[in-house]
């Protein structure tokens, strides 16, 4: 352990200004990734169900139709 | 009545060379046509150095030492503002189409209407340049450097640069995207260019950074036709 | 072997291969990277002349790699594409640039934020600093060029020849400004070239490195999956598998 105390860690020797900042917008830019992709994915299952459902919807229409 | 004989198709004798040196005149000779276009780089270069000394300051010993580098990139600008029209025109009457579908590998087509361009933007560049150097209060000694590592330097962005027009020409406002591909790939030979005109300055060897920049012209010449040719037939299809 | 490479080709073998692999791959990038970064934050001793400062070693190299990898990743992908028209190929390079424009972005970030204490400014002409940012231009022209064409599959040809081109041609940029640096600059304290890292240091940056290529391909496989269902979503493998969830 390089660090006696909660917040002689937060500190980081005096240089809490640089490191903190750094990784933080490293960690902001990889969980901001991932929740992006879990939307993106979200967002296009939601897309494709709703166009499945008008397909099927006009499909099964144009079979009573034709009957 | 005039007679008309069976219709026969015969290739023109003389291939790739005449196709190559037929493209180069035609090139010329329509660009020479536009004296504008011709015109428009070489002025904005001379206005671009006209600004800096009334943006900075008219001291001799300050403007000396920043020179090389405001005119090398004055030089690349200027390059990068006649690049938009390098495919532009043929583009947009078919002509390019035309290349496209002739006999000859459009890889060696397209290395005549850069060489065009080079003759009537790069080389004009280069020897216009020594002139803005005296504005600039340029060393004495560098002159002729600087007119041949432009020289060098701007063959080798002519044809980076028409991989990007290549890629750009079939996109609407292509212009500031343009610079945004080819920029960056500028920077090599930006780096050498001015590394000779300070070397020549510091009395140092010049040899080694003109044969960098020649070094980069010959990979150029070897790769970017290739690149511009698939590019162009992108283009034509999307 | 052949199968798999043959499988991972077609848009329908790569979905569901990349559903098997996806979840082991999400599983040892935050195992690594946990590791590594509680290990890197915590245990790893005080840099002698640094101080704590250097910490940010163990964001700004992962992400520096990561940057040049990616578009390398990009310009292979683009090769596999227009040779063998693979369309997964440039599924995987469309996803991938915006990250690796990402990491860029934090290499830059952590780089200038390092060099506040170090330097005592936030932006040196250092010749890594300077191509890392010359490589951010690149990766934001290749994703502007995808964009701009109207017909999908001409901005994905257009931006994979781009990619070559920039690949061909970072070297070159990377050694031209390195030398432009040793010629304008006196030598400066240089952020990696230390005397001999301690073990307790470079392990966790090991770790964090190797996490963070993890973290790519997890993150690479799940968005080249949601760019399938976009690109094939009128096939009738996609409409099955909508239907049935």
């Amino acid at each position: 352990m390089a660090f006696d105390s909660v917040s002689s860690f937060l500190a980081m020797g005096g240089y809490a200004a640089y490191v903190w900042p750094a990784w933080g917008v490293t960690l902001a830019l990889l969980v901001g990734a991932v929740i992006h992709a879990r939307a993106e994915r979200r967002l296009l299952m939601r897309d494709l169900k709703r166009r499945e459902r008008r397909q099927t919807h006009v499909s099964s229409k144009e079979g009573v139709d034709a009957s | 009545m005039s007679h008309v004989g069976p219709l026969t198709l015969r290739e023109p004798r003389g291939g790739l060379g005449v196709a190559v040196v037929a493209t180069l005149r035609r090139d010329m000779t329509l660009k020479l046509r536009r004296r504008s276009e011709v015109m428009n780089p070489l002025v904005f270069f001379a206005l671009v150095i006209t600004l800096f000394p009334l943006g900075v300051a008219p001291e001799s010993k300050l403007l000396s030492t920043i020179a090389p580098g405001l005119l090398w990139v004055a030089a690349l600008l200027a390059t990068l503002l006649s690049l938009d029209s390098l495919f532009r025109v043929d583009f947009d009457d078919g002509s390019l189409e035309q290349m496209m579908l002739s006999h000859q590998p459009l890889a060696m087509l397209v290395l005549p209407k850069v060489a065009a361009h080079w003759l009537l933007t790069g080389l004009p560049l280069a020897l216009m340049a020594p002139l803005l150097g005296v504005l600039l209060s340029l060393p004495a000694g560098s002159y002729g450097v600087l007119s041949l590592s432009l020289a060098l330097g701007s063959a080798s962005l002519s044809l980076v640069g028409a991989i990007g027009a290549a890629l750009t020409v079939g996109v609407s406002r292509g212009g500031v995207l343009l610079s945004l591909l080819v920029l960056p790939l500028y920077i090599p030979v930006l780096i050498f260019g001015t590394g000779a005109i300070q070397a020549a300055i510091a009395g140092s060897g010049v040899a080694p950074h003109l044969a960098m920049l020649g070094a980069m012209l010959a990979a150029a010449l070897m790769l970017a036709p290739w690149a511009i040719a698939a590019s162009l037939r992108i283009s034509l299809n999307g | 072997m052949w199968r798999i490479i043959h499988q991972l080709g077609s848009p329908k073998g790569f979905y569901t291969l990349s559903a098997r692999l996806q979840p082991w791959v999400w599983a040892a990038a935050a195992l690594l990277m946990l590791i590594g970064g509680l290990w890197g934050l915590l245990y790893a001793p005080a840099d002698y002349q640094q101080g704590d400062s250097f910490r940010i070693i163990y964001v700004h190299v992962p992400a520096a790699f990561l940057a040049q990898s990616i578009f390398v990743g990009l310009a292979v992908a683009a090769v596999v594409f227009l040779v063998w028209k693979i369309k997964v190929a440039d599924m995987a390079a469309s996803v991938m640039a915006p990250f690796g424009a990402g990491m860029t972005f934090v290499a830059l970030f952590s780089g200038a934020v390092w060099g506040v204490p170090t330097w005592g400014t936030w932006w040196v002409w250092d010749a890594r600093l300077t191509s890392m940012l010359i490589l951010l231009f690149l990766y934001i022209g290749i994703i502007a060029l995808r964009g701009a064409y109207a017909h999908r599959d001409s901005g994905s040809r257009a931006a994979s020849v781009l990619a070559i081109v920039g690949v061909i041609n970072i070297p070159i940029i990377k050694y031209s400004v390195e030398w432009w640096n040793t010629l304008h600059q006196p030598a400066t304290f240089s952020i990696t070239e230390r005397p001999a890292m301690p073990a307790e240091m470079w392990l966790p940056l090991l770790l964090m490195v190797v996490g963070f290529y993890c973290f790519c391909i997890a993150l690479t496989l799940m968005r080249t999956r949601n760019e399938i269902l976009r690109r094939e979503s009128s096939k009738r493998w996609v409409r099955d598998l909508v239907r049935g969830q």
